[in-house]
């Protein structure tokens, strides 16, 4: 069960807006990239963000770049998900693979600030604040072993190579 | 019921009945990074415990987006790559070699293959019938190493396209014209399958620029069958024999279909600040320009330089309007000298950068200010994608930007050709 506050986002938040390529030069260093976290999208996130938040967008978020330095700078803000009305499939694929549960669901109806609470297991998002209960989609069975792994990387060392059973 | 193009190469791959929605293991015949998702992606393949590529011949790492180095930041980042080329076999695609997409396209890709690349624009060899897509390091990285990876095999949508372009139209309004009418998003983890008669008589080069956007639709892939066209391509690069036919069935089955008749296409351009906010030429015609870029992955190839060139010979570009060249690759700089394309642009007073990603990801080559107004022939006009957060990009095709080079502000370049 994961519990935390709604960061809220609009729609079409690209990587740009992530971490954009006037700080390709900090990739190799996470820690100083992971200050400018949507900076282009909310200059004052990165102040303002706590561990357990969630980003929550609208549609088509983390379009553009494949850079998985997107993913992961969330990621190491604190941002324990990301709930969108929809994804970037090359953004969707990051996340899971960096161990960040992304979740599609109808973000509309959740408020900057609201307080949530989210069951990965039951599919349900509980927005405390306002009482109200969203489900959101599966996530495809290897993307969930991955997830539950932690990330690719443990997924890998644990089974060897992709199962898909 | 018969397979898309994408069912076709995934099943093939994949050795089993891949149909859209199903989830395969393929195998790989080509995996690459550029230099600024490269690193991650070798840190990951020493986390991932794996010794050895499964392919070094297919695994390539490409100096390509800072190159050279602007920085010592990302100088550090070339050492490592170029250290991970040598002890694992890797090829190292040096400073100067040019923008992976090109090089992938003249040298490596070929039809039926699936290609997996840490840049988002790897979509750009569905144009050789590729199944090519993007990825992230860390998946690119248990690719190298494994030799294969999982796809969601996509739904298709097929684009018919009939007619012949009008003068002054090229691919690159095309795709802009279908990624403003399904949206930014209108392709997610789909397909893009391009055919129809208009696809006969298409050039490769406008046949990549079309692939290599489709990712801005949010698309997995934008796929060609091969045919006459990309067999002389193939022939020309002194690859006859990597040439096989491959097209979708007659009754595979598609989500949708759009026809796009391109005779009645115009000049369009993609206004600030996303790729989908498009109109014809004409609604932002006389807007002032500060900066012209012409070349990138998307429109840097040979003929792209000979459409700026005819355009600007004989001229110089507006006091006021600085005018970029980034060729796609090596080969494209020299076939562009020696038909004289390259002095042509210098007289111009355009600057010649070196073959790579030049301007277009705002890390160098010319990053744009506070208020600044860019017209390029890339592919992304995000906000902050090419230096400032308050500049502001258009895209358009290379006739356009050579047009607008001249007059120093949007122009119909059916006005001057």
């Amino acid at each position: 069960m994961l519990k935390g506050r709604a960061l809220k986002f609009g729609d079409s938040i690209s990587t740009d807006h992530i971490i954009p390529g006037r700080y390709a030069h900090l990739r190799s260093n996470p820690s100083e990239l992971a200050k400018h976290v949507l900076e282009d999208a909310d200059p004052t996130f990165a102040a303002k963000v706590k561990p357990g938040d969630f980003v929550v967008a609208g549609n088509n978020f983390g379009l553009g770049s494949s850079r998985e330095h997107a993913a992961l700078v969330i990621k190491m803000a604190g941002v324990s998900a990301v709930l969108a009305k929809s994804v970037a499939r090359i953004f969707f694929r990051n996340a899971i693979n960096s161990g960040l549960p992304i979740l599609i669901c109808d973000t509309a109806k959740i408020n900057d600030g609201d307080e949530l609470e989210i069951d990965l297991t039951a599919g349900t998002v509980r927005d405390i604040t306002n009482g109200k209960e969203l489900e959101f989609n599966k996530i495809p069975a290897v993307m969930l072993a991955i997830l539950n792994c932690g990330g690719l990387i443990p997924y890998i060392k644990k089974y060897g190579s992709f199962k898909l059973e | 019921m018969g397979k898309t193009l994408a069912e076709k190469i995934l099943s093939q791959k994949s050795q089993s009945e891949a149909k859209s929605g199903s989830i395969v293991i393929a195998r790989v015949d080509l995996a690459f990074v550029q230099d600024t998702t490269g690193p991650l992606t070798v840190k990951q393949f020493q986390n991932s415990g794996f010794e050895r590529l499964a392919n070094p011949t297919r695994s390539v790492l490409f100096m390509d987006h800072a190159a050279p180095s602007p920085n010592y930041g990302l100088s550090n980042d070339h050492k490592l790559l170029r250290d991970f080329g040598r002890q694992s076999g890797a090829t190292v695609s040096e400073v100067g070699g040019g923008v992976c997409h090109q090089i992938v396209a003249e040298s490596l890709a070929k039809p039926g293959d699936v290609i997996i690349g840490a840049d988002s624009h790897t979509v750009t060899a569905g144009a050789l019938s590729a199944f090519a897509t993007g990825m992230g390091s860390t998946d690119v990285a248990i690719a190298l190493a494994l030799g294969e990876t999982w796809l969601r095999v996509p739904e298709s949508i097929k684009i018919v396209l009939s007619g012949n372009f009008p003068d002054g139209v090229y691919g690159k309004d095309l795709i802009l014209y279908l990624i403003g009418q399904i949206g930014a998003d209108g392709a997610t983890y789909k397909a893009l399958e391009f055919g129809g008669s208009g696809v006969d008589n298409m050039s490769m080069s406008a046949r990549l620029t079309i692939a290599n956007m489709v990712v801005e639709a949010g698309a997995k892939a934008g796929l060609f069958a091969s045919d006459k066209i990309t067999r002389e391509y193939l022939a020309s690069q002194g690859r006859s024999n990597e040439y096989q036919p491959i097209s979708s069935d007659d009754d595979a089955s598609y989500e949708k279909t759009i026809n796009i008749d391109m005779a009645k296409l115009e000049p369009m351009v993609a206004k600030p600040h996303t790729v989908d906010n498009t109109a014809p030429v004409t609604e932002v015609r006389g807007t002032k320009i500060n900066q012209v870029v012409i070349g990138t992955c998307t429109n840097g190839r040979l003929d792209d330089l000979a459409i700026a060139a005819n355009i600007l010979r004989g001229k110089k570009r507006h006091p006021q309007t600085r005018l970029i060249i980034a060729p796609a690759s090596r080969q494209v700089i020299l076939e562009s000298i020696q038909a004289g394309y390259i002095q042509t642009l210098i007289e111009a007073e355009a600057v010649i950068l070196p073959p790579g990603c030049g301007p277009c990801l705002g890390l160098h080559q010319g990053v744009l200010g506070s208020g600044e107004v860019c017209l390029s022939t890339s592919n992304r006009n995000f906000r902050g994608r090419m230096g400032s957060p308050k500049a502001f990009i258009y895209l358009a095709s290379p006739a356009t930007a050579a047009a607008s080079a001249l007059t120093g502000e949007i122009t119909d370049p059916r006005e001057v050709i």
